[in-house]
This record gives C-alpha cells, sequence and structure tokens, in this order.
C-alpha cells in the first residue's frame, strides 16, 4: 500500500492528542500536533490530585506527572508541536485552517485529522451571573493550579460532581474557605473519595439546593440558596443567604463539536456523556472516514480514557495512511482496547460504556 | 442592573425573557433565536450560551433536551482578527 504522505493533523494536545500524535509518530507517520495554548498537556497539568484505575492506568499517579510523561515521550519522539495555534476551521476535504499567535493565518491539506479538541463547561444562569466572582470551577482551577491566584476568600461551588468536589477540595487546599457545595440532584454525584475529603474538611454538602441569584455591587458579595422540588424549581420559604465572594460553577460539560461539525460528522445525543457529539465506530472514525474524534469531544469522560482513545484512532489513521499494516495495527490496538474496556467497569464507568456502545451503534445504523 | 435580569449571553446581552419572547414569536431554532436576538453572536461565539439557548428552546417548545435542533457552526470558530489573513498558504 501506497503511504500518504501529507501529514495528519492532531487538534489539542491534551492526554487525547498527545497519545494520538505519540502513537502516529511511533509508527512513522507525518504528524502536525496543534495546541490553542502556550503549553501542551491540556486540563492534565492542572490535576494536582492522584488518579484512579488499576496500575496499568497508572492509578495513584497525579494527573500533572502522566502530563510530564507524554510530554517527554513526544518531545524525545520530535513531533512536530505547535503550539499557540488556533485551528478556527475544517472542511470534508480536510482543509484546515489555522492561526499561529493570533497573527499569522494558513491552512493546510492533512491526510487524517484527528479532533481532540475536549470539552466546554457548562454555565447556569442566575440573576447576578455576570458579576465579578462567577466563574466555571475549571476557571478557578487554573487559577490556583496554574496561576497560583486565589480566585476569592469564602466560595460557593455548584454542583457536586468530580470536577465540584475535586475543585471544591484545592480550593481549600490553597487557602480560601469553601461555604458550601450545594447539588440540586437528590444525591451527590462525585467519587466517594473525592467527595469524603472535602466532607472531612467540614464543608456542608447540600443536596436538592439550587443557586437563585448573586448579589453584590462591584462584585460577588452574597448567594442566596434555596431548596428544590422534584422538578428542580426552587421551593418558596426556603431561601437562605450565604457571605461568599466567589461563586464556582460546576454543572457537567459538552463535547467541543465545532470542528467535527465543519467537517461534517454525523452528530448524536447522548446525554449522560455531555450532549451532542460525532457518531464513531470502534477505532474513533467519526461519519467522515478521515476524521476521528478522541477524548472528551467523543463524550464527556476521563483522562484515562481519552489516552487510549487517543492511541487507538493514532494508530488506526497510521494503518489507514498505510504506515501500519493489518496485523500490526490489530497487535497495536488490542492491548489498548482491553485497557479500555477495563476502565467502563464499576458504577460510574458501566454507565458511561452502555453509553458508547449506542454511540457504536447509531454510527453502525446510520453510516456502516 | 436589574436585580431579577437574567442574562443568557452575556457578550451580547440577550436575556432570558428575551429569548422566550423569540420563541413565543415563531423562532423555532437556535439558528433563528440567532438571527432574531443576537445571542450567540458575540465574541464567544455561543461557547457559554448556546447550551443555555437549546435547553430554554426545548423547554418551550416541550420537547426533550436532544429534540430541539441542535447548533450550527461556521469557520472561524474563534475569534480571527482580519490583519492575520493575509492569505498565505503554508
Amino acid at each position: 500500500m501506497e503511504r500518504d504522505t501529507r501529514p495528519a493533523v492532531v487538534v489539542g494536545a491534551g492526554p487525547a492528542g498527545l497519545c494520538a500524535a505519540i502513537e502516529l509518530k511511533r509508527a512513522g507517520a507525518p504528524v502536525l500536533l496543534m495546541d490553542e495554548n502556550a503549553k501542551p498537556g491540556g486540563q492534565l497539568f492542572k490535576q494536582i490530585h492522584k488518579f484512579f484505575g488499576s496500575q496499568e492506568h497508572r492509578a495513584g499517579v497525579r494527573g500533572i506527572e502522566i502530563g510530564k510523561d507524554l510530554l517527554r515521550e513526544s518531545l524525545d519522539l520530535g513531533i512536530d508541536v505547535r503550539l499557540d495555534t488556533e485551528v478556527v476551521g475544517l472542511d470534508p476535504n480536510l482543509k484546515v485552517w489555522a492561526v499561529e499567535g493570533r497573527r499569522r493565518s494558513y491552512t493546510l491539506d492533512a491526510s487524517r485529522v484527528i479532533l481532540a479538541t475536549g470539552a466546554t463547561e457548562n454555565a447556569v444562569p442566575f440573576p447576578g451571573w455576570t458579576l465579578p466572582g462567577v466563574m466555571t470551577a475549571g476557571c478557578a482551577q487554573t487559577l490556583i493550579n496554574v496561576h497560583r491566584v486565589l480566585p476569592g476568600k469564602r466560595i460557593l461551588m455548584v454542583g457536586s460532581g468530580n470536577v465540584g468536589v475535586i475543585v471544591a477540595y484545592q480550593l481549600i487546599q490553597a487557602g480560601a474557605e469553601v461555604a458550601a457545595v450545594i447539588e440540586a440532584a437528590p444525591a451527590l454525584g462525585g467519587y466517594g473519595v473525592h467527595t469524603a475529603k472535602v466532607r472531612r474538611a467540614g464543608v456542608p454538602m447540600l443536596v436538592r439546593t439550587t443557586i437563585v441569584r448573586a448579589e453584590g455591587n462591584e462584585g460577588v458579595e452574597r448567594a442566596v440558596i434555596s431548596e428544590v422540588d422534584g422538578k428542580f424549581k426552587p421551593l418558596a420559604g426556603t431561601e437562605r443567604t450565604l457571605d461568599v465572594d466567589t461563586i464556582c460553577l460546576a454543572v457537567g460539560l459538552t463535547p467541543s463539536i465545532e470542528l467535527a461539525s465543519l467537517a461534517g460528522c454525523r452528530t448524536f445525543f447522548v446525554p449522560e456523556l455531555g450532549g451532542h457529539m460525532p457518531l464513531h465506530d470502534e477505532f474513533m472514525r467519526s461519519s467522515v472516514p478521515a476524521v476521528y474524534v478522541v477524548g472528551d469531544i467523543a463524550g464527556v469522560e476521563e483522562a484515562s480514557t481519552a489516552m487510549e482513545e487517543g492511541r487507538l484512532a493514532g494508530i488506526h489513521a497510521a494503518f489507514s495512511m498505510g504506515y501500519l499494516d493489518s496485523g500490526e495495527m490489530e497487535r497495536r490496538t488490542a492491548d489498548t482496547r482491553r485497557r479500555l474496556r477495563a476502565l467502563r467497569q464499576g458504577v460510574f464507568g458501566a454507565k458511561r460504556f452502555t453509553a458508547k456502545e449506542r454511540i457504536l451503534a447509531e454510527k453502525e445504523k446510520e453510516c456502516p | 442592573m436589574d436585580r431579577e435580569e437574567n442574562y443568557i449571553c452575556r457578550c451580547e446581552e440577550v436575556t432570558e425573557e428575551e429569548i422566550r419572547a423569540a420563541i413565543r414569536g415563531g423562532a423555532r431554532s437556535v439558528q433563528e433565536i440567532k438571527r432574531w436576538t443576537r445571542s450567540g453572536m458575540g465574541i464567544c461565539q455561543g461557547r457559554t450560551c448556546r447550551r443555555l439557548v437549546e435547553r430554554i428552546l426545548a423547554e418551550e417548545l416541550g420537547l426533550s433536551p436532544g429534540e430541539a435542533e441542535p447548533s450550527s457552526f461556521r469557520p472561524p470558530v474563534r475569534p480571527v482578527s482580519l490583519d492575520s489573513m493575509d492569505g498565505s498558504k503554508e
């Protein structure tokens, strides 16, 4: 088979994109890795907590260490990493439009495109949410763990999923006080280990509770919270006021599908994985065969699954470009697929596994 | 600011009331709401308000969140300065 010498372009240098680029390069395929940030690693360098899973999934290792290892590997392999480079357009013929340093705009023709664009944090609107001091939990995490700036002294965390409880705990570690973690659902949403740490720190965890409004003049001075009924509507007479200067929103993530959509990838709605996302097959190929989707864009999960998906796509793309034969592709992806299956077990994992199966089935049905 | 005013699109300062009014006036997709109210046309290009508008649309039309027509996208998906576009090709 003749080898395709046009580069595979990987968009996003987080855990999924880095792993995809590493596998492509290892197979000898030409690859360009682009990321809008000044540093690669995506969210990994904000993850100062230890990961879960088994030994082979690097359980007990902090996200930041995993990021450093991936970076070292990509540097050792000599991958062409273009930082400060935003991919702002993509068409179905795989013409990539990139803007470097916000100054230089160019296009290039890719042989394959691997979209590892991640997810965007959701917002929840309430009167006063435009006041300074209201931010997403990821924003607060960037401030403390990357820029080392405390966003405020007394914080209300809205949302008790993993992002909410992990960031709440890291805010406490960084020196802030967390006034409460509130959750609209009847049960807390995060992993027990993370939730327990926040609880042990004495933070009230209030379920069936929502934020009604933020008050203040120049910035947030108070948050008014209220209990909710079964339809998440505030219950009259249950309002109370917390004195806080910061409100963090940890209310889920939405796959960043803009580029996939421009390339013509068909999407599917999977609420438990974050909303609309591109359909993909077991090798992470979208409905546009030369476009792969990996990591949170293909359904919001975790860094560990994102890395395995990146590997799968990288190996398969290298195969489809003629750099690996089918036996080698099968051999290299077998372990990855086994690890991916292992990561989707347990109470939380099984739910994600079932959702992923639905995406594969829909892909098979809609565009076999 | 009116204490009870609830902004949905922060970039273009479009309130929840204005979005609901557009739907009640006949808008049936995020696209149409956007053209009607300018929500999602600001600097973030709907990255914050897209989901919120989709939810309000589904709510007003009595649809489940997956049933409302999803947003569409066009390049550039990030704000780009005109000076960066001198047509150079790599």
